[in-house]
């Protein structure tokens, strides 16, 4: 089941998220300095899947965003992984040049 | 514009900021909005608030409207919220209106009718147990949208139980086949694989219902064979298919063939040069192990390999299961190559204890090592506790190698074990230890909930427990009623400020946030013993002080401080219970004459007896009063005994005055402050100087309280409505509120004054009602010839919020034929709510045993931002009973006939009015919440 949806930058700012779960505001702000930074700390040769506390992330970088699912134990990760580009094809689908803008990565 | 502020407050909040203050505004533009605003405002609510939050009450309404609207659009965005959050006590309101959306003749109405459900399914499985039969409609719906949302309830009462759906293995199954064989519109395809989510979902159903039972697993053997087959394409998303479906076969009744068919599989992920694909190899693996480890086999190189892996979840996932199948490889090797791993710096804690594991398991088969002697020699010192536990287990178990065979079975993977989850082998352990004296378990949100009450400063009893039951916030501390704390602190400040132009520099605060403040100068006299509300003390501890002091009080021998003492204490708590202002004000009576003397000497000095008006004279008088009183606590401090009194007898005037006149106290209180400023052109103005001033103002806060605490009129009656008419005669309708029932009186005249003959008057049954004639004369309204009253008692069976009672006269015409009159009547649940007249403790026991509660936040206006409006306003138009007022806190009691009660705590913060209700009936204090918001909007 995924618990939580974000849109994070390089720079650790959030551009959307969503959580399905409710999160206080202020947890909400140190859970995602946390994700994006063991995110960032990933190198190319590391799975696309980390262990945070009871989650499961699954990340997806297409530029100098990441999409970050947080899921719990009883998911898919690779359904959710392409779940994640799915989410980016349809953003193209609605909004033009999307993909341009993301470019590389898929 | 509201929708552009809506979409920034979003932004903000998703940015971390807090934006609170908002919401109210976004479940605002869901009710009103146009098209486009309903949608962001229920945009922003679902992202705004979560399941328990008090205001998501408000939008039910809002969604019940819209569920009902013909416009597809918003019947969408109702679905849509309910699906997204909706609070679990309000369902049964919403749920006929999503049940009869199953049948809809729009899929895309169908799919969010089944996602509500889902939802509910979710919060309340209980609720939505009768509709089972419909799911499966949902699922051979002929909209695959419709069928996969139904797939989520599925799969969720499968994991619950999958016993009672196995009946559907073949449904399921046969959806599969479809999906695979590619007979789903192309909409669904996801780079030209077939709905892969939906197929992964199916899997895991399927999973489910085969798990140990060899019936239902044979039904799909074909349409797994056929999925793995089918997953040649080389991308992303028939991976994660094809990991589903391995997953599948494993957890069913094993099919020898099937399983070496997936092992086969999984070569595919583990070989792959894709990390994610490895990751996800590797996890199959695990599956593959726990059945049948020789299937595994053929890949123990790559697993092996994948121990010296850059990353550390590969690894994780490569030390849980394999130590086992390591046949060719030396377990010695593989146990040097985990130590290396082990010593090196850069591996997280966790991989540690994974992999010191993964050596213990291997050691059973290694017998004797020198690595193991030297791992455990050296992590037996690591400051990692875990590490240490670790290492002192494999020592332990090194040592004694029967044990460690018994322990860790080469042959058996440890799915075979038997947890005892509930730790019953501890229990003697347990006895013998509560035996001698030890204190029983506490859970940890107990003892955190017991740490908590601990440390708030003020634990008043009434509140107490409320700590557990709702995630309050500081803002709205049910501990914020803090009896005497706000009573010389903010409270001194909103009456100074009603008094207009009182000084407030000076004025000391004896009572801050925290409780009791320091006092530095003693000479005042007024140390009482241990300040009320000082941390840790209970209520209980309190009132008895109280009770002790107003003995004390009574009592004519006592020294001049000590009755000032109490003076103080029984001023700032004079709230607390209506009995003890009473026994001060019988007391009081003598005294006050004096006073009133004083002040009307005063009065003629400022040249403002003309005032002539009662009720003015009666406010200048309480006021003159206080100066009185101020003037003798400065200058004298002798006369204690009277110096009390004098706040008593003002209240006493002051509501007698007002039930008299029956005038609303906004316009009582712009009297007193216009009044007031009059009287301190008097000279006497210095009297208001600094340490008399909180006493003062104490003194009007008294007053105000106890003019509440007076219930002006016994049963009340509504205005007489006419319900018809016709030309000869007229029926109007009465309500009269009694204290058990709700009398209805119709009285049917004649408008020529001449007399009604053979009237007779029936009302037809209400389900919802008890209804009996009334006998005898219960309204102050003749009976002449020309007009004859029906009366009829009502009791309320079930609970209602609006309904219309009708019925119908007869009379005889002089020509004989009669004529038939129907009319009908209005009456709301409100009719059924009388005041309930409790004193202040009851209120606190009361309030702790009420189950539900209900929080909402109103903003009042101007006029009403004093706490004493609002309350009137509350009190007039909801008969709800004014209990008590502390500072900027008031209590109200209500009950619904027959015995239904309900509490109201409310509390004035800024321009809001914070409101927090209590009941033993949820569906009530929606009502009543619902009902509050209405009355304060609208006066």
């Amino acid at each position: 089941m995924i618990k939580f949806f974000l849109m994070v930058n390089k720079q650790g700012q959030t551009r959307l998220s969503k959580y399905y779960e409710h999160v206080d505001i202020n947890r909400r702000t140190l859970l995602e300095t946390e994700v994006i930074k063991s995110c960032l700390s990933r190198s190319s040769e590391q799975c696309s899947f980390i262990e945070y506390k009871d989650f499961k992330l699954i990340y997806r970088q297409y530029a100098a965003l990441f999409i970050v699912v947080g899921v719990n134990d009883t998911e898919n990760e690779m359904a959710i992984y392409e779940f994640i580009h799915n989410f980016v094809e349809v953003l193209d689908e609605y909004f033009s040049r999307v993909v341009s803008l993301l470019t590389e990565e898929w | 514009m509201m929708k552009e502020c809506m979409v920034r407050l979003i932004y903000c909040e998703m940015l971390g900021y807090d934006a609170s203050f908002g919401y109210i505004h976004a479940i605002k533009l869901a009710q009103q909005g146009n098209l486009l605003e309903k949608r962001v405002g229920y945009l922003a609510v679902s992202l705004f608030l979560h399941e328990s939050h008090e205001l998501l009450l408000l939008l039910v309404n809002t969604v019940v409207k819209d569920l009902q609207s013909t416009n597809l659009v918003e019947a969408c965005m109702a679905l849509t919220v309910v699906s997204q959050i909706f609070p679990r006590e309000m369902i049964p309101a919403v749920l006929p209106l999503i049940e009869d959306k199953l049948q809809h003749s729009k899929e895309i109405i169908r799919r969010k009718a089944v996602l509500a459900l889902y939802k509910f399914h979710l919060i309340a499985p209980n609720q939505v147990q009768h509709i089972h039969i419909k799911f499966r409609k949902a699922l051979c719906d002929r909209d695959v949208g419709v069928m996969a949302a139904s797939l989520h309830i599925y799969l969720r009462m499968i994991k619950e139980n999958s016993s009672g759906y196995k009946d559907l293995t073949g449904s399921f199954v046969t959806i599969l086949k479809q999906v695979v064989g590619g007979k789903l519109p192309v909409d669904f395809n996801y780079h030209s694989v077939p709905a892969p989510w939906l197929q992964i979902q199916l899997l895991r159903i399927l999973g489910l219902l085969g798990k140990d039972d060899q019936r239902t697993s044979e039904l799909m053997y074909d349409v797994l064979d056929e999925s793995l087959r089918r997953a040649e394409l080389n991308h992303n998303v028939t991976y994660a298919i094809l990991f589903e479906c391995v997953h599948t076969v494993y957890s069913i009744y094993p099919k020898a063939e099937l399983l070496e068919k997936a092992a086969k599989c999984i070569g595919k992920f583990v070989l792959s040069p894709k990390i994610n694909l490895k990751y996800l190899g590797l996890k199959a693996l695990t599956y593959v192990v726990q059945q049948d480890p020789s299937l595994a086999l053929q890949h123990q190189i790559t697993i092996i390999e994948c121990l010296d892996h850059p990353d550390p979840m590969i690894k994780r996932e490569v030390l849980g299961e394999y130590s086992y199948l390591l046949d060719k490889e030396k377990p010695e090797e593989v146990i040097s190559r985990l130590y290396k791993l082990l010593r090196n710096q850069s591996v997280s804690s966790e991989t540690k204890a994974w992999l010191i594991a993964a050596v213990t398991k291997l050691t059973a088969r290694a017998q004797a090592s020198d690595t193991v002697e030297r791992l455990i020699e050296e992590f037996s010192a690591s400051l990692d506790t875990c590490m240490r536990q670790h290492a002192f287990e494999l020592k332990h178990l090194h040592e004694n190698v029967a044990v460690m065979r018994s322990l860790l079975p080469v042959s058996k993977s440890c799915e075979d074990m038997v947890v005892d989850a509930s730790l019953s082998f501890l229990d003697g352990y347990v006895a013998e230890g509560l035996s001698q004296g030890a204190a029983p378990y506490k859970p940890h949100h107990q003892r955190q909930e017991e740490k908590l009450s601990q440390e708030k400063v003020l634990n008043f009893e009434p509140y107490g427990l409320s700590f557990s039951s709702s995630g309050f916030t500081g803002r709205q501390s049910p501990a914020g009623i803090s009896l005497g704390s706000d009573v010389s602190g903010n409270s001194a400040e909103t009456g100074l400020k009603e008094a207009n132009g009182l000084k407030l520099e000076g004025v000391k605060k004896l009572w801050g946030k925290e409780g009791y403040l320091p006092r530095k100068e003693s000479a005042a006299g007024q140390e009482v013993e241990a300040p009320p509300g000082a941390p840790g003390i209970s209520a209980s501890e309190n009132l008895d002080r109280v009770a002790a002091r107003r003995t004390q009080a009574q009592a004519l021998t006592q020294s001049k401080e000590e009755k000032e003492k109490q003076l103080l204490a029984s001023s700032l708590f004079v709230g607390l219970g209506s009995e003890s202002a009473i026994s001060l004000l019988g007391k009081a009576d003598t005294v006050s004459h004096k006073f009133r003397r004083k002040s009307k000497v005063k009065e003629a000095k400022s040249g403002e007896a003309s005032s002539a008006h009662n009720l003015t004279c009666s406010s200048l008088d309480s006021l003159s009063n206080t100066a009185c009183e101020d003037n003798a606590y400065l200058t004298t401090l002798q006369d204690g005994e009277d110096a009390k009194s004098k706040d008593f007898p003002l209240s006493s005037e002051l509501s007698d005055s007002e039930s008299l006149s029956e005038l609303p106290l906004a316009e009582k209180l712009s009297d007193f402050s216009l009044s007031a400023p009059s009287l301190f052109a008097d000279s006497d103005m210095e009297i208001f100087q600094p340490l008399s001033s909180a006493a003062a103002s104490v003194t009007t806060d008294t007053t105000s309280a106890s003019c509440f605490l007076e219930e002006t009129t016994e049963d009340t009656c509504s205005g007489c409505v006419e319900v018809c008419s016709d030309e000869t005669v007229s029926v109007s309708s009465y309500k009269l509120w009694k204290d058990d029932c709700l009398l209805m009186v119709w009285s049917v005249s004649s408008k020529s004054g001449s007399e009604v003959k053979g009237a007779n008057l029936d009302i037809f049954p209400a389900q919802n009602f008890k209804i009996s004639k009334h006998p005898g004369c219960c309204l102050p309204v003749t009976e002449a010839g020309s007009t004859r009253n029906f009366q009829y008692s009502l009791q309320m069976e079930k609970s209602f919020t609006e309904e219309n009672l009708s019925g119908f006269v007869n009379y005889q015409m002089v020509d004989t034929h009669s004529v038939q009159l129907e009319f009908s009547v209005n009456l709301s649940l409100l009719d059924f709510i009388r005041p309930l007249k409790i004193s202040t403790e009851d209120f606190g026991k009361l309030w702790l045993s009420f189950a539900n509660d209900v929080k909402q936040n109103i903003k009042i206006s101007e006029s009403q931002a004093a706490l004493p409006s609002a309350l009137k306003t509350l009190q007039q138009k909801l008969r709800l009973h004014v209990v008590d007022i502390q500072g900027d806190e008031g209590l109200l009691a209500c009950r619904l006939l027959p015995s239904t009660s309900s509490l109201l705590h409310c509390r004035v913060h800024g321009d809001g009015l914070a409101l927090w209700f209590r009941s033993s009936c949820p569906a009530l204090l929606d009502y009543l919440s619902c009902q509050c918001q209405k009355a304060m909007e609208g006066s």
